[in-house]
């Protein structure tokens, strides 16, 4: 009997610690065959929003099938500690209303490849990760593929970067390891800071092996000999675990000179951020790991060609290296039989806001929001109709669009959410009900791309500012018609002059919500009266 | 809600740095050893900034004349560094600090009606470091904890799922937090608030 507990940042804040100490406590206190149950701290269970969670694996009578059967419980508290014990041991079954169901489709349609570890294994014990076979490809390629092979499986996969733009994985590691001869660097970017992003933090939380494992073995994909991981500060419980698991592997000779008997080296360091959320923008982080303001600068040169100190350095995201040891265990070909034609394999979704069940859910690619959102996730809370409440869902943070109720039969993918005047993201998803004002979600994210721009360039610098003070008028209701115009002319500004990927996409929130909710616009304006059409003006009621 | 862009933490000039001398000589110390475990490599400056940070709780100017020398980087360059990312504070932080998140979970979960209603019952204005010389209440773009909210961090420690709901069990339950304004007479309607609230249910 095996009792996984969760120990990532969700579950923790909701008194996961206190739950582990109890049940140890319970376990000494009764005694018997208790003692045989084994009380283990795992990474995400998934359901964030109604932890701490535990997962029961039982085995059933001999055999049966399966051999193991796991039960989840949700929002268990300290003094349920015995009861747990119990139901464990076979003896009750007095939490039978906080278990779960796993044929539910919340657990039944995802699909485990980058999270096949998180909640499995303990993301603080090397031995755990390596009875899960963590390490065995980076040792495989080693001893036995050749960095082009390598390669050739990334490129076979079709695997495209997950931090948001999705540039071709495979492409990138060929610019950097055909660059010449000298030193290069591998970066991994785990400074996730879309507001309602928490897939890479889950990563780093639950399963840090993996994600060592994936950068070890692009390192030497690219024939790098350093690499970095640069954490953002507000994530301290990864920085912790990432530390610890970095330590670890250089203990068991995974990381440093020689690694596993072969000729490579690898040094791996930690770099932590400082709240700056622009240093996601690859060259901003590259100029923060040498100790610099995170300001972006302009491309080309790409970092490939000349990254950290002028070297050619390859800049992946947390869950695209951590899809690398899966790819090249199961190979390039099964990954890309996942997913749909231009965008392969699975993505790992944060799903929040305005929904029954929020969580981590990762499913394939081509999977349609209206699953993930109302079948996953169960629309809003009380939503009724058709689209169960659903207004909007926002994806892409800050760089992304709300994608209204009547285009959630959209299926996920790099090409459908561009072409909807959003974008991947890195994975957040937050859905929104009809009590969400759409000009409100607009400022909201314009005052966050406010304080977030660095201010080297103008347009964002200053651009975003009055943006926000535009949307202020609408918020207030004292807009006018010309307002709007002038509103949709700045945003095309501001996105094509500005000089990163921060600037050029800070407008999306504004021209998305114009796109599908423009009548909210247009009634809060100071003379509604004014508006073409008119009946489009009238706001349904809810709305703010 | 928005910082103000314009205005930055007051910069120390040149001529009214103190010297180190006014820090505790212990801490002087303790930088000069942490910046000697980097390597005294400028690189490092970030990492640096954190530690000298968890120090003094901000980073004093003497420090950062201190880390600017040591790491032999001109002062504008460690300043500029200093004055860029959000975490770094250039002035002593008031003895209790929240952290409400405005990230969009927990804006489409009332994050901005809880903030408004700490600036209410504190007393203080979002992201005024000097706040109401007790606490001072910042803002947080995601903390990543979206399932859990709308969240609040109170003096390092997270929150979820505040009731914004529900009025009365979200002010018992920032009382308990002691997340009460100093002003006696703010502290005393907070009271009855508080009172009425406990007693309604």
């Amino acid at each position: 009997m095996q009792l996984r507990c969760c120990g990532a940042s969700g579950c923790r804040s909701a008194g996961a610690e206190a739950l582990r100490t109890a049940l140890l406590s319970a376990r000494d206190q009764l005694g018997g065959a208790a003692e045989a149950v084994s009380i283990k701290s795992v990474g995400c269970l998934r359901l964030c929003g109604r932890g701490p969670l535990v997962a029961l694996d039982r085995p059933e009578p001999s055999g049966a099938e399966p051999a193991c059967r796991t039960e989840l419980y949700a929002e268990l508290r300290p003094e349920q500690a015995a009861d747990l014990l119990a139901r464990a041991t076979g003896r009750g079954d007095a939490l039978a209303a906080q278990r779960l169901d796993s044929d539910h489709p919340f657990f039944a349609l995802q699909k485990s490849v980058v999270l096949e570890g998180c909640g499995v294994v303990d993301p603080e014990s090397i031995d755990d990760a390596l009875s899960h076979g963590t390490y065995a490809q980076l040792r495989r390629v080693l001893l036995d593929v050749s960095p082009e092979q390598v390669r050739e499986q990334v490129k076979r996969s079709g695997l495209r970067g997950r931090g948001g733009a999705g540039y071709p994985t495979g492409l990138k590691w060929d610019t950097v390891a055909l660059q010449p001869p000298g030193p290069r660097y591998v970066v991994c970017n785990a400074d996730e800071g879309d507001p309602g992003a928490f897939m890479d933090r889950s990563v780093l939380e639950s399963d840090p092996h993996r994600l060592i494992e994936g950068l070890a073995i692009a390192a030497y994909a690219v024939g790098a000999d350093q690499g970095f991981v640069y954490v953002r500060a507000e994530y301290p419980l990864a920085v912790e675990r990432l530390r610890l698991a970095l330590r670890q592997a250089r203990s068991k000779g995974l990381l440093g000179a020689g690694i596993a008997g072969s000729g490579f080296h690898l040094r791996l360091e930690v770099r932590v951020g400082a709240g700056a959320y622009v240093c996601g923008e690859e060259t901003a982080l590259l100029a923060s790991i040498q100790g610099q303001r995170g300001t972006p600068r302009p491309r080309p040169p790409f970092p490939a060609q000349a990254g950290l100190w002028g070297a050619p350095t390859l800049i992946n995201n947390v869950e695209t290296l951590a899809s690398i040891p899966v790819i090249l265990r199961q190979g390039g070909d099964w990954y890309a039989a996942i997913g749909t034609e231009g965008s392969k394999g699975t993505k790992v979704f944060a799903l929040s806001g305005a929904v029954q069940r929020t969580g981590l859910v990762e499913v394939p690619m081509g999977t349609t929001l209206r699953t993930v959102v109302q079948t996953i996730g169960g629309g809003v809370p009380g939503g009724e109709g058709p689209d169960g409440g659903v207004k909007a869902v926002q994806t892409g943070g800050p760089s992304g669009g709300c994608i209204p109720a009547h285009l959630l039969d959209t299926p996920v993918d790099y090409e459908s959410l561009r072409a909807l005047g959003s974008m991947m993201g890195s994975g957040g998803l937050v859905v929104m009900g009809d009590s969400t004002s759409m000009p409100e979600v607009a400022r909201h994210f314009m005052r966050f791309s406010v304080n977030e721009s660095c201010g080297k360039c103008v347009p964002c610098r200053a651009g975003t500012v009055q943006l926000a003070q535009m949307l202020d008028r609408f918020v207030e209701r004292r807009a006018s018609l010309v307002d709007l115009e002038r509103l949709e002319e700045l945003c095309r500004m501001v996105g094509a002059t500005s000089l990163c990927g921060l600037g050029q996409a800070a407008p999306n929130p504004v021209l998305s919500t114009l796109r599908y909710f423009r009548q909210e616009y247009q009634a809060a304006c100071r003379d509604p009266v004014q508006c073409e059409p008119l009946d489009a003006c009238l706001l349904k009621e809810g709305t703010r | 809600m928005i910082a103000p862009l314009s205005a930055p933490p007051s910069a120390p000039s040149r001529a009214d740095l103190p010297p180190e001398a006014d820090l505790p000589a212990e801490a002087v110390e303790r930088t000069s050893r942490l910046i000697r475990q980097h390597g005294s490599r400028s690189d490092a400056l970030i990492e640096v900034l954190h530690q000298v940070q968890e120090l003094y709780g901000y980073l004093p100017p003497g420090a950062l004349a201190q880390v600017a020398r040591e790491l032999k980087l001109p002062l504008a360059q460690v300043f500029g560094v200093a004055s860029f990312y959000h975490l770094f504070r250039l002035g002593a932080p008031t003895a209790h600090r929240c952290a409400v998140c405005l990230g969009t979970a927990c804006f489409v979960k009332g994050g901005g009606e809880l903030a408004a209603r700490l600036e209410r019952r504190l007393g203080l204005r979002l992201d005024d470091a000097a706040g109401n010389g007790t606490w001072a209440l910042e803002h947080v773009s995601c903390l990543g904890a979206c399932g859990q909210a709308p969240v609040l961090v109170v003096d390092g420690h997270l929150e979820p799922r505040l009731p914004v709901d529900d009025p009365a069990a979200l002010d018992a339950l920032l009382g308990a937090l002691g997340l009460s304004a100093n002003d006696a007479s703010d502290a005393g309607t907070d009271a009855r608030a508080d009172g009425s609230g406990t007693g309604a249910r």
